[in-house]
């Protein structure tokens, strides 16, 4: 161990039953790491948007589980940790164009919805503090707008279907949800479908095509001279 | 929560904000630009670099961490590998599980192929997931692919290839509508319309955004795509060497179980490399942005079978990198946030750049204003930054602009006890995207027969900067057209007999070269164990210890 390192303070922390003494300030990830573990599970974006690295921990004299990102949480004294690999929830298998976007539809492929019995565990693990439970409300209600509106922060970590006794796998279920949203219920913008009939219809070709045999001298000048939209 | 000794800072930025609101930073001219980029972006750095000497591009320079791997040790022994004994036969194997892979697996099968998909890690671990800001195209009445095209060569210091940035800007809005198809939720308008903003080098508002979890969105419903159209998925199985057969064409890849360590072999008629940059080799000590994997894997794959690559001399500098909390040191705050209207401001508040200019130019004033004018903030532990001055897109935009357009980075700082609505964010460059890679045309075929490659492991799209927006949309216009192409080549493709030869020729010629002290290549994945890290220290984590 090189000197900087155990000139920080440390601290105790046990991963897998096993005692560790890290520099306090690190995150989970990095502490693990520190530690000795090169990762392969349980390790992806290291920025808080993979879902990869779920963590469930429980601190010493605290009965309760605690949820969080291990690259986004800072580690505490005497935190137990035990790294859960992702495991994949049940989920429906369609084709998105065969679909109709209503309550009935989202029903027939997660049927289980209905045996939502309402404990919150879901919410309670959501390491994004999304509204886990009122959302799988909205989707037994039959509001898919609803339902996107309120997951669409979610980054499929699992941990919601880890915890849900009833099995539902929440985070595929309001994917279903947000994909109906964005094909079927999101008004359709006008100017994108002329837009892309336009280039098909080869109006932009000359333009491109001059621009592609432009030399550099006069595309230069083209490009310091042209309006800037603020 | 800022420290006590950067409280002086904060309270100039305040007092200034009111008075900078009327003030706009001048543009910088291309004679500045070009000064200020010689003098301060780490390309230019005395020592980062050296030339290569051995393969394709032999003679040319790249940071010295990629030149050690692209002269790297094969990790297969062709004299013990039993290429008779296949596990996966397909048309077409793509490499690589992002939002470029997931496209060309999705137009391969569309176009009738058999298709593989392998990935290090799991299917949607990817850079396209940590992309923020949006998705750059032309699909407003008063913009158009040649004003897309023109800020794209300029950007570029005019060194795109003008067949790819054709391709590039011809195919954005139909990316759009493609993916919008396919359940992609965009911000828009009432009545339909699409929202976009500016970004850095934009003459147009053509970022298209899902608020800033738009990389996350397109993955998402990519990957939920590539499992309901039952396309096989092999997770954890990165590939450690290309294959060939005895006419010279790429003809498959040997993978490893990243589990069991045992290889896999895979034969197929097209090959699509689709694995991403190498912001885990930490240039010059830099932190990233980038996944766990991204280690450049897929350059040396492609290098070894005789792949050209192309630019592999250029790497961007995101400007805005997180320089505190020391936790999340180098982790990406969207140029959205400027694009929004928020300012970059010195420790005095004083701006010192135009804040959308090319990614390049804002990285080096922002070095140059903390190494040269000392003009910086320093945190506690020594980590030079400037001011991102935050609250002024709500000020701008109306009070819940943050909240409603940036949640991500919301949460990120206040899961730190700063909020971003309140007070600015310090920040700092950081390694964040490879301009170039393997040479490509505009169907996605590399220089070797079979070969293609998508997304930001290829080159020549973005010449030597790419701007904001056109990476999400590089990897879903090279990756379609990849796919599509693949599939149609691998129709008429028939493979003669499995070959490592290449290997062998490959280590000879590092034994001629006195090179067989280079380390064993690809990468896969870095190691910041602590023996590993003080082996060779590199990036924010290494500087948790110091």
């Amino acid at each position: 161990m090189s000197q900087k390192a155990t000139s920080q303070k440390l601290i105790d922390i046990y991963i897998m039953g096993k005692r560790y003494p890290v520099p306090q300030g690190l995150t989970i990830q990095d502490a693990l790491e520190y530690a000795g573990y090169q990762l392969i599970r349980g390790v992806g974006c290291r920025s808080g948007f993979c879902g990869a690295c779920a963590t469930i921990y429980r601190i010493k004299g605290d009965p309760q589980l605690k949820y969080a990102l291990a690259c986004q949480t800072v580690v505490e004294p005497d935190m137990y940790l035990t790294q859960i690999p992702f495991f994949p929830a049940e989920k429906a298998i369609y084709d998105i164009e065969e679909l109709e976007a209503s309550g009935e539809q989202v029903l027939q492929l997660y049927p289980d919805l209905l045996t939502c019995m309402g404990c919150n565990s879901c919410t309670k693990s959501c390491p994004q503090e999304l509204e886990v439970m009122a959302y799988i409300a909205e989707a037994i209600r039959g509001n898919i707008a609803g339902v996107a509106e309120k997951s669409f922060d979610c980054v499929m970590c699992g941990l919601c279907s880890a915890r849900c006794p009833a099995g539902l796998s929440q985070y595929n279920i309001a994917l279903l949800c947000r994909r109906l949203y964005g094909r079927n219920i999101a008004p359709k913008a006008a100017h994108l479908a002329e837009r892309v009939a336009e280039i098909e219809s080869g109006k932009f070709d000359d333009d491109l095509v001059a621009l592609m045999g432009m030399a550099e001298g006069e595309l230069r000048s083209r490009y310091s001279e042209r309006d800037m939209e603020r | 929560m800022y420290p006590p000794e950067m409280q002086d800072s904060l309270d100039k930025v305040a007092v200034t904000r009111e008075r900078r609101f009327k003030e706009s930073h001048p543009l910088l001219s291309m004679e500045e630009k070009e000064t200020l980029l010689h003098g301060f972006h780490p390309d230019f750095t005395a020592g980062g670099m050296r030339e290569l000497k051995v393969g394709p591009n032999k003679g040319e320079k790249t940071p010295n961490e990629l030149a050690d791997l692209l002269e790297g040790n094969s990790r297969v022994d062709p004299e013990i590998i039993d290429l008779e004994v296949v596990d996966h036969d397909v048309d077409v194997l793509v490499i690589g599980g992002g939002g470029g892979g997931a496209a060309a697996a999705l137009l391969a099968q569309e176009n009738g192929a058999s298709v593989l998909m392998v990935t290090k890690l799991r299917l949607g671990d990817a850079n396209t997931v940590g992309a923020q800001g949006g998705t750059q195209a032309a699909t407003k009445s008063h913009d158009s692919p040649a004003i897309h095209y023109l800020d794209v060569m300029g950007g570029s210091g005019f060194a795109s290839i003008p067949e790819l940035a054709d391709a590039l800007v011809r195919d954005a809005p139909g990316v759009i509508q493609w993916l919008e198809s396919l359940g992609v939720m965009w911000d828009k308008e009432p009545d339909g319309t699409l929202r976009t903003e500016s970004g850095g080098g934009t003459s147009r508002k053509r970022m298209h955004s899902a608020r800033d979890y738009t990389g996350l969105e397109e993955m998402r419903v990519l990957r939920d795509e590539v499992r309901n159209r039952g396309i096989t998925v092999l997770e954890f199985a990165p590939a450690i060497e290309l294959v060939m057969d005895k006419d010279g064409q790429v003809a498959g890849a040997i993978l490893i179980n990243f589990e069991t360590n045992e290889m896999v072999l895979v034969r197929s008629k097209t090959t699509i490399l689709a694995t991403g940059g190498g912001g885990r080799l930490h240039y010059q000590d830099f932190p990233t942005t980038n996944h766990y994997g991204a280690t450049a894997d897929g350059l040396v794959l492609a290098y070894r079978v005789g792949a050209k690559l192309i630019f592999l001399d250029t790497m961007q500098y995101h400007p805005t990198g997180v320089a505190y909390p020391e936790q999340i040191v180098g982790q990406l705050v969207t140029e959205k946030v400027r694009g929004l209207g928020a300012q970059l401001v010195n420790v005095e508040g004083e701006q010192f750049i135009y804040p959308l200019e090319t990614r390049d130019a804002v990285a080096s004033s922002i070095i140059r204003e903390c190494k040269e004018r000392d003009k910086g903030i320093i945190t506690p532990t020594g980590q030079a930054g400037v001011w991102l001055d935050s609250p002024m897109v709500d000020i701008l935009r109306g009070q819940g602009t943050i909240a409603r357009e940036l949640p991500a980075m919301l949460r990120q700082f206040l899961r730190f006890g700063i909020d971003m609505s309140k007070e600015p964010i310090l920040i700092y460059p950081t390694l964040h995207y490879q301009n170039g890679g393997i040479l490509i045309d505009d169907q996605g075929r590399t220089t070797i027969p079979n070969l293609f490659a998508a997304g930001e492991v290829e080159g020549g799209v973005h010449g030597r900067n790419r701007l904001m927006g056109n990476s999400t949309l590089d990897i879903f216009v090279f990756g379609r057209r990849a796919g599509k192409a693949a599939a149609e080549r691998a129709r008429e493709t028939k493979l003669g007999k499995l070959t490592l030869k290449h290997v062998t020729q490959w280590q000879r010629q590092l034994k001629e070269e006195g090179l067989e002290g280079r380390p064993l290549s690809p990468m896969l994945i870095p190691d910041y164990t602590r023996h590993g890290r003080i082996a060779s220290l590199s990036g924010s984590f290494a500087r948790g210890l110091e």
